[in-house]
């Protein structure tokens, strides 16, 4: 997501690097490219230059530290602002906080296909996963079949999350009008959902307002007067981390009129760069609550501005990456694994083993995208998760004694698992051919140096081994990763795909 | 095209709302003020600050600050005229009228409507089905978008307030199912138009985008020549990645016009031009308001006049 943008550091710094102290002019210079960095992230104008005056401010007044590189100071710099900005005032309690005397009224707010009612599903799942009760409230009585958007993804959060009590959709479908025609009967829908919260003794009630535009001045004095009537304890603003300078404007508005709480991002899983966040936050001074990260009911994610940060200054999302494999990957699994690698012993069924995990933790390409400076590399690169679907097919259709010792099959064999898979038989032989490479080369790494191993991963590729053995060339010994000084670089992780 | 003639003169009301956001600050900025240095610098926030993008706008600012420097241009109306023609040159001349089937062929023309999630496709189909019925033609609906909840009835309840039919599959079935249908249906009950809703996808998801390519094969199979337009609808409230998302849909389904909804906002909608530049698709239709009835075909010579013209009083 913030991947061009730190496209854009990494060259400002690369500048930097080689220069023996921080000067005001190189500060600059390095700066100039900042900023264009953050104008093409979609970050306001004055923001950027702001934040571009206080980094060289700040760089200024730094002395040169000897151990490091200007380039890497400067980041150090720029990293540091750039999380003071998105994390500013924000308090350490992360998530939705609990009214007392219940029920806690939550009301989402903000411009039209931003993202509202998916996002109070979403919402609505978090709490129930925290075994929290929920009323979806639809307050949306405008854009036609809203009121049965959210009743059916309530169903769906029922359906998809079942731990914690049942969420309760709230609406009433006969008061829907055309545009225009029931501005403030919202009010009196809020209304009523809060009373049948109250009374169901429900713990927290969602309310899903009509999109609006922030010069409508009607439909905002509508909001007004939910919020004076109902009193919401949190009104998120719901916006689109596509949205471009704009976003200033209608932030500004919203927060002037309804004193926004927090705020959420949606479509977070798109490539854009994501400037909004920062624009947002600087102009509201609220919180950025949560990420929308998928269609899915599921993907909301609670925002941490220190990796957000990192992403921006291509640091890679490490964090989370090593959560995802730790979810995945028990340590007895990946100590096993290594061992087997080392003494070159690995079987198909390992394999296919270590290809599951690695594809349980999400589509190739936003799980390279959390490697640092992977992310910028892979945006041209279409990386074909079906790929993977095919190797499987392979494997699943071999015999145990195949997958133990790939040596034993033969004609008929390669045949027949290629009947199963319902592939050629070329594909079985390179399949076979490119798994012992692999096979050969990780018993090799297992006892080399990071700088051998990088030598030897580039060498595989070369081989071309690489192409159709994605999960295992592209992350070699993912089981022995776990000690980190081990794992090869980036780029030669990333390369393979890039010669598809 | 004798329905864009007939609203043709709604195009600049709607547009001096645009002109009114986007240049109306740039017009108080420029006209009657000396040239210079910081003038400059304040026009490059303007552009930036209208969604432009930064290499749109540094390149017209180049040409701006080289003819001060060289003496060839002195006062902000210099600088309004010489944009007003570097912006009306960007916009080559390009078939931006809607593309229709061949009308000895006898087939329904096909018009296929993606876009990212909340762009606006299904109000923006709305929109285009009033102007085509309002022309005199009988459209037909195809609601592929069978995987957001709620959609089909959404595009469902249009065509009721629009008075057109609509061909739809099941929740959760196969999209490009429901495009089968909807084609059969067209070629069988003789429509002039077939406009097919997709679901909303961010141009990220391999997966969806190659979808999206299964919908427009299936419509080419069964109409040939189709679909006869690809309208990629656009937030005008998009920022940058608007130019990724036109070149993303662009290599899925071979986009041939975008339709920029919301542009009654404050946005400016200034990255039309940084797509423009990108990958040369040009803007059909802008959405300006909740109505049907809010839509205007995009001229950029108009767009363009209106962009900088002064009122008169």
């Amino acid at each position: 997501m913030f991947d061009r943008l730190s496209e854009g550091f990494n060259n400002a710094f690369r500048k930097l690097s080689g220069q023996s102290r921080l000067t005001e002019a190189n500060i600059r210079e390095a700066m100039d490219e900042v900023r264009t960095a953050l104008l093409e992230a979609d970050v306001q104008y004055d923001i950027v230059n702001d934040f571009c005056e206080t980094v060289v401010q700040d760089a200024l007044g730094e002395e040169v530290l000897k151990s490091v590189k200007p380039g890497q100071q400067m980041v150090g710099i720029v990293h540091k602002r750039l999380v003071e900005l998105i994390s500013q005032g924000d308090s350490q309690t992360p998530g939705i906080l609990k009214a007392s005397p219940g029920p806690t009224i939550i009301m989402a707010c903000g411009l039209q296909g931003s993202g509202k009612t998916t996002t109070c599903a979403k919402l609505a799942g978090y709490l129930k996963k925290k075994n929290r009760s929920v009323l979806l409230a639809a307050c949306d009585l405008q854009r036609p079949a809203a009121v049965e958007q959210l009743h059916t993804v309530a169903d769906q959060v029922n359906r998809d999350i079942p731990s914690g009590p049942a969420v309760q959709f709230y609406g009433e479908p006969d008061k829907v009008a055309e545009y225009g025609k029931a501005v403030g009967v919202a009010v009196q829908v809020a209304q009523r959902a809060v009373l049948h919260a109250q009374k169901n003794n429900i713990d927290t009630v969602i309310l899903d307002t009509a999109g609006r535009l922030h010069v409508n001045d009607d439909l905002m004095k509508e909001l007004e007067a939910v919020r004076r009537t109902v009193q919401p304890h949190q009104i998120m603003l719901v916006v689109d981390a596509m949205t471009g300078q704009d976003a200033v404007n209608s932030a500004r508005v919203f927060h002037e009129r309804l004193a926004i709480d927090g705020v959420i991002l949606t479509k977070f899983d798109s490539d854009t760069r994501g400037g909004a966040a920062l624009t947002v936050k600087k102009v509201t001074g609220a919180p950025i609550k949560f990420i929308g990260v998928g269609e899915h009911l599921d993907k909301l994610e609670e925002f941490h501005a220190e990796r957000i940060a990192g992403r921006i200054l291509g640091m890679g999302d490490v964090v989370s990456l090593v959560e995802k494999a730790q979810e995945q990957v028990s340590d007895e699994d990946a100590e096993r694994m290594a061992e087997k690698m080392a003494k070159g012993e690995l079987t198909m069924d390992d394999f296919l083993d270590q290809m599951r995990s690695l594809r349980r933790m999400g589509p190739m390409k936003q799980l390279l995208g959390l490697l640092p400076g992977v992310g910028q590399m892979l945006k041209d690169v279409q990386i074909d998760d079906k790929q993977l679907d095919r190797v499987e097919g392979l494997v699943c259709s071999m015999t145990p004694e195949e997958r133990r010792d790939v040596k034993v099959i033969n004609h008929s064999r390669r045949k027949r698992i290629a009947a199963g898979a319902g592939q050629r038989q070329e594909a079985v032989g390179q399949l076979v051919k490119q798994f012992e490479m692999v096979s050969k080369m990780s018993k090799q790494m297992a006892g080399m140096s990071l700088k051998g191993r990088v030598k030897a991963a580039k060498e595989l590729q070369q081989s071309g081994a690489a192409a159709s053995l994605p999960g295992m060339a592209g992350l070699p010994g993912l089981g022995a990763g776990k000690r980190s000084t081990h794992t090869p670089s980036p780029k030669s992780r990333f390369k393979p795909r890039k010669r598809r | 095209m004798s329905f864009l003639k007939s609203i043709f003169g709604k195009v600049k009301q709607g547009l001096a709302k645009t002109r009114d956001t986007f240049i109306g600050g740039l017009r108080s900025l420029l006209l009657g003020k000396r040239l210079d240095e910081d003038l400059i610098r304040q026009l490059e926030a303007k552009l930036i600050s209208a969604d432009v993008g930064v290499k749109t706008t540094m390149r017209l600012v180049k040409g701006v600050r080289e003819a001060y420097r060289s003496g060839k241009m002195q006062t902000g109306d210099e600088v309004l005229a010489y944009l007003k023609d570097e912006l009306k040159t960007m916009w080559p001349e390009q078939d931006r009228a809607l593309r229709f089937a061949d009308a000895g062929s006898g087939k329904p023309t096909v018009i296929l409507v993606a876009g990212v999630n909340g762009a606006g496709k299904t109000t923006s189909i709305a929109k285009l089905t009033k102007s085509l019925r309002d022309s005199g033609k009988t459209v037909l609906l195809g609601a592929c978008d069978t995987f957001r909840a709620g959609a089909v009835r959404q595009l469902e309840i249009w065509s009721e307030r629009l008075g057109v039919e609509v061909v739809k599959g099941q929740q959760g079935g196969d999209p490009a199912a429901v495009a089968f249908d909807a084609c059969d249906a067209a070629l069988a009950r003789g429509v002039d138009v077939l406009v097919l809703d997709t679901a909303g996808r961010l141009h990220t998801q391999e997966s969806l985008m190659r979808e999206l390519g299964k919908i427009r094969e299936i419509v080419a199979r069964k109409i040939p020549g189709g679909p006869h337009e690809t309208l990629l609808v656009l937030d005008a409230t998009t920022g940058q990645n608007a130019v990724r998302q036109a070149e993303e849909f662009g290599r899925a389904v071979t986009v041939t016009g975008i339709f920029l909804a919301k542009l009654d906002g404050t946005a400016k909608g200034g990255v039309v031009i940084a797509i423009h530049d990108a990958t040369g698709i040009p803007v059909k239709f802008v959405g300006v308001g909740e109505r049907p009835e809010d839509v205007q075909p995009f001229d950029p010579e108009a767009f363009v006049e209106a962009l900088f013209e002064v009122d008169q009083d």
